[in-house]
């Protein structure tokens, strides 16, 4: 009885008005889409450091040269002096929502609609890099010189506080740290923001930057990174195939502007999608393992379509999760347990096979690439599903993309630490 | 100009991001060249790893200008 449980009369509508988009696909939402429709990899060997001893090699990395290629220049969006006083991650951030913001042609001029504003952009891990670096500073025995600008670099809500001081936003200042769930869960949280009337507008997303000597050493110590790739780096973020041994790190940041519908109607505003359903679980578990038959993320996609007021049925496009590990296969369990004799007509992919993984990026990245689903009626591929592990009904959309109609989508995020979020985006 | 000015000069640029022509002996660092109160503790603590001297804090306290900087590094090196 999902229909009807769905609590989505009487409640605030909140729709997405603008994009903003950076990662190993390169800089520009429509730039990133085309190249993720055209197949595209974003996948190469690390470049930021050497990787020679570590057994990961090969990451996501943003592209850098100008904007005119789809390239980041980091000085055309942030003040070289100010670079310093951020880590990479807010960079990320700080890139994508300038993005997002000036696609949305909002601009709040007076004091109301400032205090009406707010900000929402996570991250998993935060300024690590810049953690490394300052750690060695107080090691070599010059504590006193560890500049002034060490913690507001690394801490993790600085993106939000970045953001807000740029434009005056003057809103709810808030920030997601749930891992690889963060970017959902942040577009989710804002939208509830919206709902419950704390604000008319926020800006939301995730941004990771750990293509660092720390985060894939730590990763690999985990035991979680791809090593078998390293000579062929487009082949390394493989979802569901046979050979997949481990997920590809990526960079970047993914922000939405959100706005309340009428808000956004009254403005004129370009309308890209609804956010119309979230739900959200817990594995009670294991650290960085999902439970056999993966029912958190079962549960979260349930809670999603029940808050959506929508059936299996109603799903063109899932978004998967997806990160090339073996919890691949437990995530598909639980999207054919959920969808039943549905999942025939189902196509699922994992963008991670372009992108590799975003961490707290990845959700906000995916969940606009449901819209961009959406919107033109194509899906994006899964690359490198050669041998499946394991068969399925679901349609992976295995190497190229699909034109096919689809009006309602799904997007799955899971986190180490047991948490699950999944988001419902419908075309308006 | 002398040797210590220049590279004083150099250093509030670089940190500040600022025209060369804007640092002049008088300019204030917060309110001529736009620094706030983490720059200008940064920027002591650049003084004092190009000059390799000491600035406590109080004394820190009363470097306002580009000139009050000059002063005080001429003053530490003469002594």
């Amino acid at each position: 009885m999902l229909q009807s449980a769905g609590a989505n009369s009487g409640r605030r509508r909140v729709v997405v008005t603008g994009m903003g988009m950076v990662g190993p696909l390169g800089l520009g939402v429509e730039n990133v889409w085309s190249r993720l429709i055209a197949g595209e990899s974003g996948i190469g060997r690390i470049t930021h450091f050497d990787p020679s001893d570590l057994p990961a090699q090969v990451a996501g990395q943003v592209p850098e040269g100008p904007a005119a290629e789809g390239k980041l220049t980091l000085s055309e969006w942030i003040p070289v002096k100010d670079q310093r006083k951020m880590d990479r991650f807010i960079h990320m951030g700080l890139v994508a929502a300038t993005e997002a913001v000036e696609d949305s042609g909002w601009k709040p001029q007076t004091e109301e609609e400032k205090c009406a504003t707010g900000v929402m952009i996570g991250s998993g891990i935060g300024g690590l890099q810049t953690i490394y670096d300052a750690s060695i500073t107080v090691h070599e025995g010059r504590a006193k010189r560890l500049s002034p600008f060490f913690i507001p670099s690394a801490l993790i809500n600085l993106v939000s506080g970045h953001v807000s001081i740029k434009y005056g936003f003057q809103g709810p200042n808030h920030s997601v740290v749930t891992a690889c769930a963060t970017g959902v869960h942040a577009i989710g949280d804002a939208a509830r923001i919206i709902m419950f009337g704390d604000a008319d507008v926020m800006v939301a997303g995730g941004a990771e930057a750990t293509v660092c000597p720390l985060g894939i050493a730590g990763f690999c110590s985990a035991r979680a990174l791809s090593t078998g790739f390293n000579e062929t780096p487009g082949k390394a973020s493989r979802p569901w195939d046979k050979d997949r041994d481990g997920f590809v790190m990526g960079e970047g940041a993914g922000v939405v502007v959100l706005e309340e519908y009428e808000h956004a109607k009254a403005r004129g505003a370009k309308i890209y999608a609804e956010i119309v359903g979230y739900g959200m679980s817990g594995d009670a578990y294991h650290i960085t393992a999902p439970a056999e038959g993966h029912y958190g993320a079962y549960r979260a996609m349930r809670s999603a379509l029940k808050s959506a007021g929508v059936t299996p049925a109603d799903i063109g496009y899932v978004n998967a999760h997806g990160t090339s590990t073996m919890a691949d296969d437990l995530e598909l369990e639980a999207v054919e347990r959920l969808f039943g004799d549905d999942a025939r007509k189902l196509a699922m992919s994992s963008t991670k096979s372009a992108t590799g993984h975003l961490l707290g990026a990845a959700g906000a990245v995916e969940a606009m690439f449901c819209m961009l689903a959406i919107r033109d009626n194509v899906v994006p591929p899964t690359l490198n599903l050669d041998n499946p592990s394991r068969e399925s009904v679901i349609d992976r959309v295995a190497h190229t993309a699909q034109q096919r109609p689809v009006n309602i989508a799904l997007s799955n995020s899971f986190g180490f630490g047991g948490t699950n979020a999944s988001l419902v985006v419908r075309g308006v | 100009m002398s040797e210590i000015a220049d590279k004083v000069k150099k250093i509030v640029v670089e940190h500040l991001g600022v025209e060369e022509s804007k640092v002049t002996p008088e300019a204030s660092f917060i309110d001529d060249l736009g620094a706030d109160s983490l720059d200008t503790v940064e920027l002591v603590m650049a003084f004092e790893e190009a000059f390799n001297v000491e600035i406590p804090e109080d004394a820190a306290e009363k470097i306002a200008t580009v000139k009050d900087a000059i002063d005080y590094i001429e003053k530490q090196k003469a002594a």
